[in-house]
């Protein structure tokens, strides 16, 4: 690790270190309580059927047979939820439930709620429903089409250009300079098309909700998401009651990477329990998660870039075609805003087209949008590199944004840590070792934002000197071991003198969701001015037991001294003593930090990747991978490697293996892990990380986010070593053997 | 339906539960026995996270009906640890932030019990192909076989 | 004056300009100042935007001091997975 400047030149007691994250024990007992994991009294299960149609009038839902079964205690259709919402609550009530059309397959309808879940399962199949099919379209670029069926009239909005198909919903561009110009410069320009398939975010617990809403608009809800509170806040709209009085309680969750920001079967199962008056559950299956919850977006890319003889890149430009099922969404403009973000060029123009298809709304997706533009901005200079005889590496560092570089985006970047992504991986035994006959190397470099959002933190003191800890954003990844760091080290205490909860809507203010790798960044930066606000509060005991001013006394190691001579003599006293005489001192000791923080850092990557290509089956493997990723500051080193060998793992198999399969009927062919396939143990080499360290100056401890910007550069990377091992560029994901073979035979056929 | 009336052994303790015959051994455990450490991932044998050991052969819970368990000596996460002693596997598990999420965890342990006592000295290679029905979608596996070979090697030291 | 800085796509509605000056001190004005300069930007505005100050990205708070000589940037509203 590389300390870089004097942010992380401050010694960290606790900080930096690797201690066992205080849910570790639940979990690997079994004792953590997960969405599917909660029962409630009286308990009713409910089931959601779906239509087997990729796009259909809905003319007629009869229930009545389902109705007449004993154990079938409510039947909800959207009928049974708020009417005259808009904007983005319309589209996810749309989604969620379908109204006069099922836009996709899988698309609910209609749900039920029985006394077991057989019965429900059982009733769903006494519902009729009616439906005229109509035509449909799942391809971004046949949605695009003069003659594309219309999924949806009337939902672009002002930034489309008159003439385009009511199917382009969005329009963004961005960039600088005069691309054409800087064509003119180039001694080489390469332009190509390249695509990716949707890729599901694949956690492995699927949706589960256990929900309770009387009469009286008062509810509870338990269930498996990024944020508790967004989730109360868009069910209190959809079911048309106040969100105060919807209690949300976080479960454990197994897993998210952007997929459980939203809401799906929470509503209903609220709906459900008002019609029925009783608890439901609703666990999603498999296939349903597949069939209508978030996918990525599939995109359609055409990418063009100038390269002198030396490497400089003149000019690129890049038009990104993204569809994001039938909702406007998907995020073509941070494909367009990121493809090109680790350059700095003189001369960028990126071109988002926002497309509706016949598809289930895609969801955020770790770094939503930044893969695939990196996927095809990184080959393409791979592929001068190759034709220019340059190395990968010196190229991307000749052409590397800086600290006062002008990004693609817009702005000029503060302190950014590109450069030393692009030394470290140059530096690494992986990047000069020998490759065996039929591998290649790739190399990309990536990038993402990161966010900071709405942040609310309590710290209070329990008489004995320990810590309760609140914080607001569900815990993905061990995010309550690095509060507890970060606590400690704040308030000069130990470790496990802290315990972090994740707290209910109920217990705290407001929080926005655990996505934008903005966990240990925000709720962190709260964390610490929450114990600053409380270190504040103790140092004001001890001044007043001292009957000396507040500023006379300063906090060091856990305990109150006075400032200096001049303040006075007095023995230090240490936080577990002012806490045990608090109840007499001025009552209950709490630290509070409610804000919306505003320094979050962006981060970039550099990843190394060894393939082997089998030219007979056409099957890849990746041998050895190396990801290299300024952190800002590693709170807690172990989990922060896992981010990365997480994002990495979930590039490859993007990149090899996993696809949305759509049939000539616009079904989902693949819709369970044996078709829809992720990396399994066997399929991966270790995975090997290097952290560096560039502070985020808008972070006390210098903290940047971690878990989105490692899944930027592995399409690329990967993409790159497949295509250099088989000497042949693959500009299709995922590259599947079919996929590779048929490139083989084109390359052969000349 | 009728129910069915079964007797089995869990984690060492003698049960005794009625169920319908079209549930599997994972409802059963997870809804009439309240040991939901087994999770349903898929339903499908696919992704492990249910894996249990029947008569101590690992099993996805999912696809076992539990009217099958009648005589079976089951084991489930919820029995890895013995008295106040988490296991070998669970402490390296921690000691390697081998999980992130956790909701793989329960079954990887399950299956990496099953192999280390098939197998006290596995090679990475072993463990990875032993593991392959278990998938994890947060790690990327490495710390994974790595808590496995340290688990291992610890186990091996203290017999 | 603070100059702002437009993404591509929102030129057209600002009569094709690439920087609009408005009188502002902070985000909340500069957002108040294109609106009242160009009017079509309004629905843009209100979908949600971003707006980086000399490099440092403001994702919502409209109190952000503006000075007159800093750079800013309008940016598509950031969300994460």
């Amino acid at each position: 690790m590389m300390a870089l400047d004097e942010t992380t030149a401050r010694e960290f007691k606790v900080v930096g270190t690797r201690p066992v994250r205080p849910d570790g024990v639940d979990k690997v007992t079994g004792r953590a309580r997960f969405g599917a994991d909660a029962y409630a009294p009286g308990m009713l299960h409910g089931a959601v059927l779906r239509s087997p149609h990729a796009h259909a009038r809905i003319v007629r839902i009869d229930a009545s047979a389902a109705e007449a079964m004993p154990e079938v205690k409510a039947i909800v259709t959207q009928a049974d939820f708020a009417e005259g919402l808009s904007g983005e609550n319309r589209n996810v009530l749309e989604n969620i439930m379908a109204g006069e059309r099922a836009l996709y397959d899988g698309h609910a309808v209609a749900a039920v709620a029985a006394t077991t879940a057989f019965a429900a399962r059982d009733a769903l199949k006494r519902i009729e429903v009616e439906y005229e099919v109509l035509p449909h379209v799942t391809d971004v670029d046949e949605a695009m089409k003069e003659d594309a069926p219309v999924v949806r009239d009337g939902a672009a909005d002002a930034s489309v250009p008159d003439g385009m198909h009511p199917n382009v919903v969005r329009y963004h561009e961005n960039g600088h300079g005069d691309v054409e110009a800087g064509f003119a410069t180039a001694d080489l320009v390469i332009e190509e098309r390249f695509r990716t398939e949707a890729a599901h975010q694949g956690y492995i617990e699927p949706h589960a909700c256990l929900a309770q809403l009387g009469p009286d608009g008062k509810g509870e809800l338990w269930c498996c998401t990024q944020g508790h509170f967004v989730a109360g806040k868009i069910c209190a709209s959809l079911l048309g009651i106040d969100a105060s009085q919807l209690r949300v309680t976080a479960s454990e969750i197994g897993g998210g990477f952007g997929g459980k920001t939203t809401v799906f079967i929470e509503p209903v199962a609220l709906a459900l329990s008002r019609k029925a008056n009783r608890p439901v559950k609703i666990v999603m299956s498999r296939a349903e998660v597949f069939r209508a919850t978030g996918p990525t977006s599939s995109a359609s890319m055409d990418v063009r870039i100038g390269m002198k003889k030396d490497g400089t890149i003149t000019a690129g430009e890049g038009v990104f075609r993204l569809q994001g099922g039938a909702f406007p969404g998907a995020p073509m403009e941070f494909s367009a805003m990121c493809a090109f973000a680790p350059y700095d060029l003189e001369n960028v123009r990126c071109i988002g087209w926002d497309v509706i298809c016949n598809r289930p709304k895609q969801a955020a997706y770790r770094a939503p949008g930044s893969p695939m533009g990196a996927f095809a901005v990184e080959s393409v200079i791979d592929e001068l590199c190759n034709r220019l005889g340059l190395d990968p590496i010196e190229v991307r560092l000749k052409n590397a944004a800086r600290e006062g570089t002008r990004a693609a985006f817009g702005p000029r970047y503060p302190r950014i840590g590109l450069v030393e992504t692009l030394e470290a991986a140059r530096a690494h035994a992986h990047y000069s070792a020998p490759l065996e006959p039929g591998q290649g190397r790739g190399v990309s470099c990536g990038f993402w934002f990161n966010h900071a959002g709405e942040t609310a933190v309590s710290l209070a003191l329990a008489e004995d000197g320990t810590v309760s800890l609140s914080v607001g954003t569900p815990d993905i990844g061990g995010s309550r071991a690095s509060m507890c760091q970060m606590a400690a080290e704040a308030l000069g205490i130990s470790y496990d003198k802290i315990r972090t909860t994740v707290a209910d809507t109920a217990t705290l203010g407001y929080n926005d969701v655990s996505h934008g790798s903005r966990v240990t960044y925000a709720s962190g930066l709260a964390t610490i001015k929450a114990a600053e606000d409380t270190v504040d509060k103790l140092c004001a005991r001890a001044a007043a037991e001292w009957g000396i001013d507040r500023d006379a006394v300063v906090w060091e190691d856990g305990h109150a001294r006075p400032a200096g001579p001049n303040a006075g003599e007095f023995e230090p006293v240490s936080l577990a003593r002012i806490a045990s005489r608090m109840g007499r001192t001025g009552g209950p000791i709490v630290g509070h930090f409610e804000a919306t923080p505003e320094g979050a850092g962006v981060s970039f990557a550099t990843h190394l990747v060894d393939a082997e290509v089998d030219p007979e089956t056409g099957a890849t493997k990746v041998v050895r991978y190396t990801v290299v990723q300024d952190a800002g500051k590693a709170i807690h080193p172990s989990y922060v490697e896992g981010q990365f060998q997480g994002g990495a793992a979930q590039g490859i198999g993007w990149a090899l293996n996993e696809e949305y399969i759509y049939g000539e009927d616009g079904r989902l062919q693949n819709p369970g892990f044996l078709d829809y396939r992720i990396p399994v143990a066997s399929d991966l080499p270790m995975i090997d990380t290097v952290i560096v360290e560039v502070p985020n100056p808008g972070h006390p401890y210098g903290v940047r986010g971690v878990g989105e910007t490692s899944i930027c550069p592995p399409l690329a990377a990967i993409a790159n070593a497949v295509s250099n091992a088989a000497g042949v560029r693959l500009c299709e994901l995922p590259m599947s053997p079919p996929r590779i073979l048929k490139a083989l035979d084109a390359e052969a056929d000349g | 339906m009728n129910m069915m009336h079964v007797r089995a052994t869990v984690n060492g303790d003698a049960v005794e539960f009625v169920c319908d015959p079209r549930e599997t051994m994972l409802d059963v455990l997870r809804d009439r026995l309240a040991l939901t450490g087994a999770k349903e991932g898929c339903g499908t044998g696919d992704c492990g996270a249910c894996s249990i050991t029947v008569d101590g052969a690992v099993v996805c819970g999912c696809l076992m009906l539990a009217a099958e368990a009648e005589g079976a000596e089951i084991g489930t996460v919820e029995g890895i640890s013995e008295g106040g002693e988490l296991h070998a596997l669970q402490e390296n598990f921690l000691k390697h932030a081998a999980l992130q999420c956790g909701i793989c965890t329960p079954g990887i342990l399950v299956a990496a019990k099953a192999l280390l006592e098939e197998n006290p000295d596995p090679t990475d290679t072993e463990i990875r192909y032993w593991l392959a029905g278990n998938l994890c979608r947060c790690t990327g596996y490495d710390k994974i076989v790595r808590a496995v070979s340290d688990a291992a090697a610890e186990m091996r030291e203290n017999g | 004056m603070v100059d702002v800085l437009l993404w591509g796509s929102l030129r057209p509605f600002a009569d094709g300009e690439e920087t609009v000056s408005v009188e502002a001190a902070t985000v909340g004005e500069v957002l108040n100042g294109l609106v009242r300069a160009h009017p079509g930007l309004k629905p843009h505005i209100d979908a949600g935007v971003s707006v980086a100050v000399d490099g440092r990205i403001i994702s919502s708070s409209l109190g952000e001091p503006v000075g007159p000589d800093s750079e800013v940037v309008l940016m598509q509203r950031l969300k994460g997975g």
